[in-house]
């Protein structure tokens, strides 16, 4: 084990306990042992390295709900190393990884295979997210049972929707038996079939094949109604519309056991970014007009979503310069999560404390693993953060081996300083 | 040798690099361009139809998707201009073979070619090559995005038969939804002056179609009330077996061009077809054959014409510069 690490002079920022003073935090054996006003040198053991933060904010480490690397089967676009050092570049000390490689991650030597790459890579922790169906194809359930016992957290036909009723009815049936959590990426694939990005003005101007925003609501909508009929615990991944949010938050009003999420990309920008044909604009859920992206940042202000997820999804260039139509889907975002989040506070949608709430104790709580929280005896993954340091995000400032960021050349207003899991410094800025 | 480019050379410039769109033109540029067309019409009537405009330059025409008569067009364009014209037919299976839109533009760009004319099958693909490109483009179409060309020669053959673009009303009837073309009318013409009706059944209309400043019709009766110019937009096959429209037959019958629809246009409206066309579905052949009203053999014309303009306009910086 590493030797006790003390930080002191730290804004403690905690959003399980509503923690929010200045203080210090004192880690022994990876774990938190002590933390709080009181913590200051005088309680540092022999050997104990003390890291000044000079009042930094001090949170704990995020916990990314939704990551993909390229491994197996896309080592070009990002590997363990890479995509593990980008997130501990941006604060992540968690992440769930999806399924969708090739081969996909629906037998539980896969599953073991992710755990041993991510031990060996020794950065964030990395939790498999296992398919549903056999072969990521929709028809036949994976060994779902078996999955978990390796250590799936979640099960998801990652960015294929589970499309069948049937078969999404009895996932949720079955794995009800062991309180597993289904993760849908709620889009009806026969409306949105062809489609590159979201249907309305901009993409009838661009001459672009769009996908209606009731594709989204349509697949929530079902699901909600499969959740009432077989039971489980139900999770929609990045939702991005009006009508999605509406639907979500009727039915946490009626009691159902349904949890959600939203990206960064999908809280900050607008369909306006595919204008001139980037591709780097090209994400799934599309990018939607303004009335669906301040309907989101009210769904999350209000609590009807619950956690920000990254959705990190590596393309090399290859796959992106191209005609917009033949460009691969997907943005990277494990190591601008934090900063792009930020950009709510700063522009006084949401309190700091509410916001990392939604990138900590309550992903980590969805996916039933310990993490998310600054407390005595959990283990010690937390960040140190500059809220208000400005940084501009271009090519050379980012570990991924993928540079497809909707945010190049962006200035944002918050920056990851520091990183620490189990105690051990995983990320330090260079100043 | 006196050019009917040469004789405008006090005129302000097209300074453009590329012509990759009609969107941002202004109607200044779309009005020097017809002028200059109109030069160009005159000179292909007669049987010397050379120029040295354009003597020493490459033109390049580059087609992913194939097109006999823009291609023809483009090339008697360059011909007649003096330029040295190259055709590249480039098929689908060949860019499946793993060569990219870029290397090929990369490959084409070392050839030092002055201008590109590109025809490809995705929208904001002519736009792509342009940027990896030093020469001048055009662009011959791209997906469902654009087809300035087509636009400023459906422009000239209106101008030349009605006088005016502005205040004229223009019903664009047919496959809204895929067409470039319609695209390109609809901003060049609304630039211009023009009121712009489309008329299709909802299946072949893009969502929040008036966002592009036109009133959406689904009769035709209503969409042909009062027209100056009925253009009749192609409608492929695959797209009549069920899928966005029930069948053939159905289509004719509620929107191909007859003259008894036709009635309810202005006693002089006239047709226009981007051609090639389908007799009997989009259009009556009866109809596109009456010569007091089809200007679809005008429009052909008027391409070359067009593109010679555009091709004078192009280089012109090339040319000043040498």
């Amino acid at each position: 084990m590493s030797r006790p690490v003390l930080v002191v002079n730290a804004r403690l920022l905690d959003p399980a306990s509503g923690l929010d003073r200045r203080g210090g935090l004192l880690v022994v054996g990876g774990r938190i042992a002590e933390l709080g006003p009181q913590v200051t040198v005088a309680l540092a053991p022999p050997g104990t390295e003390v890291v000044d933060a000079r009042g930094l904010c001090l949170a704990p480490g995020l916990v990314d709900l939704r990551a993909g690397f390229g491994e197996p089967g896309a080592e070009h676009k990002e590997r363990f190393e890479s995509g593990c050092m980008a997130a501990v570049a941006g604060g992540v000390t968690s992440l769930a990884l999806l399924p969708d490689t090739a081969p996909p991650i629906d037998d539980p030597a896969m599953v073991e295979f992710v755990a041993r790459r991510a031990r060996q890579v020794k950065l964030a922790k990395v939790y498999p997210q296992a398919a549903v169906t056999r072969g990521l194809q929709g028809a036949e359930l994976a060994e779902l049972g078996l999955l978990k016992a390796a250590g799936a957290v979640a099960f998801t036909d990652g960015f294929k929707a589970v499309a069948d009723a049937r078969v999404m009815r009895r996932a949720l049936a079955y794995a009800s038996m062991f309180d597993g959590l289904l993760v849908q990426h709620p889009e009806e694939p026969r409306l949105a079939e062809g489609g590159v990005m979201n249907e309305g003005a901009v993409a009838s101007r661009l001459g672009l094949p769009g996908i209606p925003a009731a594709a989204e609501v349509i697949m929530v909508e079902r699901d909600l109604r499969l959740l009432e009929l077989a039971g489980g615990r139900l999770h929609f991944a990045h939702v991005s519309t009006a009508a999605a949010v509406a639907a979500i938050r009727a039915a946490k009003a009626r009691g159902l056991p349904v949890t959600c999420d939203v990206t960064p990309h999908h809280l900050l920008l607008t369909e306006a970014e595919v204008e001139g044909y980037r591709t780097f604009a090209k994400v799934s859920p599309p990018l939607r007009g303004e009335a669906d992206r301040a309907a989101v940042v009210e769904g999350l202000v209000d609590g009807t979503i619950d956690a920000i997820a990254s959705d990190h999804c590596p393309q090399d260039q290859d796959s992106k310069r191209l005609p917009f139509a033949q460009a691969a889907f997907g943005v990277i975002g494990l190591q601008t999560l934090l900063p792009a989040a930020l950009a709510l506070v700063h522009e006084g949608r949401i309190g700091l404390l509410e916001l990392l709430r939604r990138l900590t104790v309550a992903p980590a709580a969805i996916l039933g693993i310990e993490a998310g929280r600054l407390a005595k005896g959990a283990p010690a993954d937390f960040v140190l953060f500059d809220p208000d340091a400005r940084w501009t995000v271009t090519e050379k400032s980012l570990f991924s081996l993928a540079k497809n960021t909707p945010f190049e050349g962006r200035t944002f207003r918050g920056k990851v300083v520091r990183t620490f899991v189990d105690g051990r410094t995983v990320y330090e800025a260079e100043t | 040798m006196i050019g009917p480019a040469m004789e405008r050379a006090n005129e302000p410039p097209f300074t453009r690099q590329h012509l990759l769109g009609i969107e941002g033109l202004s109607a200044e540029e779309i009005a020097y361009l017809l002028d200059l067309a109109d030069g160009f019409v005159e000179l292909n009537r007669k049987s010397d139809k050379k120029l040295q405009l354009l003597r020493g330059l490459t033109q390049i025409n580059l087609f992913f998707e194939p097109s006999t008569r823009t291609q023809t067009s483009f090339e008697l364009a360059g011909k007649r201009l003096g330029a040295d014209v190259v055709n590249m037919n480039v098929s689908r299976s060949s860019v499946v073979k793993g060569e990219t839109l870029i290397d090929t533009a990369m490959t084409l760009n070392a050839m030092h070619p002055d201008v590109l004319v590109v025809r490809h099958h995705e929208s904001g693909a002519v736009a792509l090559l342009a940027r990896h490109v030093r020469c001048a483009v055009v662009n011959a179409g791209d997906g469902a995005h654009e087809h300035p060309t087509q636009a400023l020669l459906d422009a000239l053959t209106i101008r030349r038969r009605k006088g005016r673009i502005a205040g004229l009303t223009v019903a664009i009837c047919g496959d809204i939804l895929h067409s470039r073309v319609a695209r390109s009318n609809i901003l060049l013409l609304r630039t211009m002056g023009a009121k712009v009706r489309v008329v299709a059944p909802p299946t072949l209309l893009p969502a929040a179609v008036e966002s592009l400043g036109v009133e959406a019709v689904t009769d035709m009766q209503r969409g042909l009330e009062d027209a100056d110019i009925v253009m009749m937009l192609r409608l492929q096959s695959e797209r009549m077996q069920g899928s966005l429209v029930p069948s053939v037959r159905e289509y004719f019958h509620f929107f191909g061009l007859t003259h008894e629809k036709l009635r309810a246009a202005k006693p002089d409206a006239m047709i226009m077809h981007p051609g090639p066309m389908n007799r009997g579905v989009e259009i009556d052949g009866v109809v596109a054959d009456d010569i007091n009203r089809s200007a679809i053999l005008d429009q052909v014309e008027m391409g070359v014409a067009v593109r010679m303009a555009v091709l004078d306009a192009l280089t012109r910086r090339l040319r000043t510069a040498a």
